[in-house]
């Protein structure tokens, strides 16, 4: 069975970012990244431009799946929300549909109760997002792999 | 889970080196990290104990090149090998596209390869992966160390399905890229089919 795929075509990927900037500008965040659960970056908002959005994005995910499976051992739902405070800079990772996680990284700029309250009215936004991607994926559409070929392939791995 | 951006015009795939604890799991991506080009690849994260063992994951992201204008980017991950630390193999494992299989070519560690071969197995069918159906290479580290499994009996309980194989010398570096290329490509190849 091949393994499924997360596709994200441009409209998407736009409505993402657009979420993601404008609960920047409201939170009062530093950054906001939308990850997905595997650990792939979707869309990142604020001064992620200055962080090592890759790497963050793998912990984070690491971390989420981490605490699922600490969720699963007490026999609890996945955490849904989890808030890290650090001296200068916290964070607050959210789960948005079991699928993807909304991580806010904030400072003294803003409160944790705003963040939390900003992030909640994204997360239904994003959940709507979330489904019409999934409603695409199942109805067919252009695939970029229909014009890949094996040369193609082969070619990218000769040196 | 592969995952397909058409805004930035990416494809990224998941690559996960399993094995036995001290395999050379973590050496095969130092080695890859090491040789990589700085534009080719992002920082390599190793989550490890004290004492060097890793204790959730190392991650690697890298570059591969274009293909039809879409950037081709594999995250690597190694799992921790030693045996108590099951759980969190699990979760590494979620959204694989690809698995490297190393094994220890010692004599001694025979038992640990074969256990951790079927904790593999068990592990990706919890997902509902299917070891058979998902690309698999497998590498046969340490073949420089004296006391080493000749080829064929490695191959004959560690490679029953036969799916490709390599000979490796990880903290030399030989076999290293071959192994990863391999996987690469049954990847793409493998994504290209459902395409």
């Amino acid at each position: 069975m091949l393994t499924p795929q997360l596709v994200m075509y441009e409209d998407e990927v736009r409505r993402i970012q657009s979420v993601a900037d404008r609960l920047q500008q409201d939170s009062r965040s530093r950054a906001i990244l939308v990850v997905d659960k595997n650990g792939q970056l979707i869309a990142a908002s604020g001064s992620a431009a200055e962080l090592d959005t890759t790497s963050l994005s793998s912990l984070v995910a690491g971390n989420v799946a981490a605490t699922g499976g600490i969720a699963k051992l007490i026999e609890e739902d996945e955490f849904t929300a989890q808030f890290h405070e650090g001296k200068d800079a916290s964070v607050h990772m959210s789960l948005i549909g079991r699928r993807v996680i909304l991580l806010a990284l904030f400072d003294k700029n803003t409160t944790l109760g705003l963040v939390k309250l900003r992030v909640k009215k994204a997360s239904t936004e994003l959940e709507s997002i979330l489904e019409d991607v999934a409603k695409k994926a199942q109805s067919p559409q252009q695939s970029v792999f229909a014009e890949i070929t094996d040369a193609d392939i082969d070619n990218l791995f000769n040196d | 889970m592969s995952f397909i951006n058409y805004s930035s015009r990416e494809i990224n795939c998941k690559l996960v080196y399993y094995g036995p604890g001290l395999c050379g799991k973590t050496t095969n991506l130092q080695y890859i990290y090491n040789k990589t080009k700085p534009d080719a690849k992002g920082k390599m994260i190793s989550l490890a104990t004290e004492t060097e063992r890793t204790l959730f994951f190392d991650f690697l992201p890298l570059s591969l090149g274009e293909i039809r204008g879409f950037r081709t980017r594999f995250h690597l991950y190694t799992v921790p090998g030693q045996v108590f630390y099951d759980a969190s193999r699990k979760l590494i494992l979620k959204g694989v596209d690809g698995v490297c299989f190393v094994a220890d070519s010692q004599m001694e560690r025979m038992e640990a390869n074969i256990e951790s071969l079927e904790n593999l197995r068990d592990n990706l069918t919890e997902q509902g992966y299917d070891l058979d159906k998902l690309p698999y290479v497998v590498q046969y580290n340490k073949r420089d160390l004296p006391s080493v499994v000749p080829i064929e009996e490695l191959a004959e309980v560690l490679n029953p399905t036969k799916v490709p194989e390599f000979e490796a010398v990880a903290t030399t570096g030989m076999g290293v890229f071959d192994t990863l290329k391999a996987l690469a490509k049954q990847v793409l190849t493998e994504l290209r089919k459902g395409g």
